[in-house]
């Protein structure tokens, strides 16, 4: 130890050598428990205030030590097991499902609204492209979903026999969730990463549509995708503005610097990424178990597309749970912050 | 290249430095987490194929089905394994126990459970085109050495110190193996210190005392030694306590 040039720090360091051995041994044993009682907490709340004045106090006799080092990487250990966000109680979900997601939401409406133009625009851009130059379908689709539709047969209803519906669901879920998480990701590439995948996505649905009208199957592409599409796609809308919210934090930082605004930004969002990754999981249930159904009829498909897509739009406008009274404005004004008297 | 550090201040107010795990600690964890994914997903395979062997199994639909929920509980494994282990772990998975690392905020606390699904959904991006490597480019260009999931969630990798309480009981060890007296320590010390400000006779007359009390073998010798070399008698006995 560097003590060995100042007798005054040598003699205070040895005085307390076994009291930091034993402060030590409770740092480690205090990150390791994850389920403090009340009374192990405050013993804990002790040995960190103790060991940061005994740090403060070894940095001053003895800088750049070894001791130095040694009781500061005990003190940050203990300062990370210390400062642990509260457990998810059931009234922190409550208030994420009723009162974050749709604040969140809201933060991304307009955007979303563009994107949707957006969707469309480049679905009628698909559709022009296609019925344009027919032989384009080889960009957007593969030569066996082609070649069946030439033959007259929607590869949609050949996907049952790809496993059982519940497989096919799980299939369809991860698949929808790495496309709508990418649109959200690819949103930190300045935002362009999210519209050039909306576009894309506009495109290969016109197209397609495009492709099967031309082939008299577009009746039964729209059959399939009634009673999933309309969540889906609005996810994607959602996920892909919350994607370009983030290229905008980078583009016009709210924050000191466009990392803190990025980090800000996401923490506002991310609860949307939840209501996302859920409502993805009813549709790849619908696609799964009803879209590819021949027995399922248009007008049940509707109800299913609207219902659901209803229920979402309740969700997300903060009408489908109803707030306590006073709750409404805080929520709004709050989001992200976890309330004090939640913090159990 | 200096050690990229994470400075954060206590809620007593005192600073504190984590150092932070460079692209070489990270690619260490990553691989020991890769291969328990990878031999559990492949042990859910093995499972499922065994089972299908079982007489009244083979060669039944039930067989396809079993053959099918391995792969899915194997994929599961594989692509599920980071984010969960992340959340139950609270930012230290096996792989980065391993490595002596672990995931903190900017601030140095445990990182919630938003920012570490956020840092999980962005390796979507950071895993491009293969093999993670915008992730490791972006750990290599970046002050703190993170990649893009940690840029947007806001956390770090540092490095833990698993040998923190070992070197303190060593301390420990070494200051019960002192055979002087805290309490003698500071007496020469005492005495030393304020060696300049006494008399000689009078300093040599006090270091003798003392001397003979703390070293009663050798009473004829310290009745013999010149002052500059009771001092020094003084000084190897301080030394020989630190």
């Amino acid at each position: 130890m560097a003590a060995a040039d100042d007798p005054e720090a040598a003699l205070w360091v040895r005085a307390h050598a076994a009291e930091w051995q034993s402060l030590a041994a409770q740092a480690t044993a205090a990150t390791h428990r994850a389920h403090p009682t009340v009374e192990e907490a405050l013993h804990t709340l002790r040995t960190y205030r103790v060991l940061a004045r005994h740090l403060a106090t070894v940095r001053s006799l003895l800088p750049a030590s070894v001791l130095t080092t040694v009781l500061e990487r005990t003190c940050a250990g203990l300062h990370t097991a210390v400062n642990r966000p509260p457990p998810l109680t059931w009234a922190r979900w409550t208030r994420l499902f009723r009162d974050d997601i749709p604040v969140a939401a809201a933060a991304v409406r307009p955007i979303a609204l563009w994107l949707a133009v957006l969707l469309a625009a480049g679905a009628g851009a698909g559709w022009w492209l296609i019925n344009t130059y027919p032989e384009l379908v080889s960009l957007i689709a593969s030569p066996q979903m082609i070649d069946g539709v030439e033959h007259g047969h929607l590869w949609t209803y050949q996907i049952l026999n790809l496993g059982p519906p519940a497989m096919l669901s799980a299939r369809i879920f991860s698949n929808n969730v790495v496309v709508t998480f990418g649109a959200f990701c690819f949103g930190i590439l300045f935002g362009l990463g999210a519209f050039y995948m909306i576009t894309m996505n506009g495109l290969m649905l016109g197209g397609l549509l495009a492709f099967t009208h031309q082939h008299g199957l577009a009746l039964g592409l729209l059959k399939f995708i009634l009673a999933h599409g309309p969540v889906e796609l609005s996810v994607m809308c959602l996920a892909a503005a919350a994607g370009t919210a983030l290229g905008e934090a980078l583009i016009r930082p709210a924050a000191e610097t466009r990392g803190a605004s990025l980090r800000r930004r996401t923490e506002e969002l991310a609860p949307l990424l939840l209501a996302c990754a859920l409502l993805l999981l009813g549709s790849g249930l619908i696609e799964g178990f009803i879209s590819p159904s021949p027995q399922v009829s248009i007008p049940v498909r509707l109800a299913i597309g609207l219902g659901y897509w209803t229920l979402m739009m309740l969700w997300l406008s903060g009408r489908l749970v109803p707030r306590p009274s006073g709750a409404a404005h805080r929520g709004s004004e709050t989001a992200g912050v976890i309330d004090p008297a939640e913090q159990d | 290249m200096a050690e990229a550090m994470l400075t954060v201040t206590s809620l007593t107010g005192v600073e504190m430095t984590l150092p932070i795990a460079g692209p070489g600690t990270r690619s260490y964890a990553f691989l020991v987490d890769w291969q328990i994914r990878l031999l559990g997903a492949l042990a859910w395979l093995l499972i499922a194929v065994l089972l299908r062997l079982l007489p009244g199994i083979a060669g039944r639909p039930l067989a396809h089905e079993l053959l099918l929920s391995g792969a899915g509980l194997a994929l599961a494994t594989y692509f599920l394994y980071q984010p969960v282990l992340e959340l139950v772990t609270r930012g230290q998975t096996p792989g980065l126990r391993t490595a002596g690392a672990r995931i903190v905020t900017l601030e140095g606390t445990t990182p919630g459970v938003g920012a570490l699904l956020i840092r999980n959904i962005f390796r979507l991006i950071d895993a491009l085109p293969i093999f993670y490597v915008v992730g490791l480019v972006s750990c290599m260009l970046t002050e703190r050495h993170v990649r893009l999931g940690d840029l947007a969630a806001g956390t770090v990798m540092v490095q833990v110190a698993p040998r923190a309480s070992e070197a303190l009981d060593r301390l420990a060890a070494q200051a019960r193996r002192d055979t002087l007296p805290l309490e003698a320590v500071e007496l020469v010390h005492d005495l030393l210190t304020r060696w300049t400000s006494l008399a000689p006779e009078r300093r040599a007359a006090l270091a003798r005392s003392v001397l003979i009390k703390l070293e009663p073998g050798f009473n004829a010798t310290v009745a013999t030694l010149a002052e500059p070399a009771l001092r020094r008698r003084l000084e190897a006995l301080l030394g020989r306590s630190r």
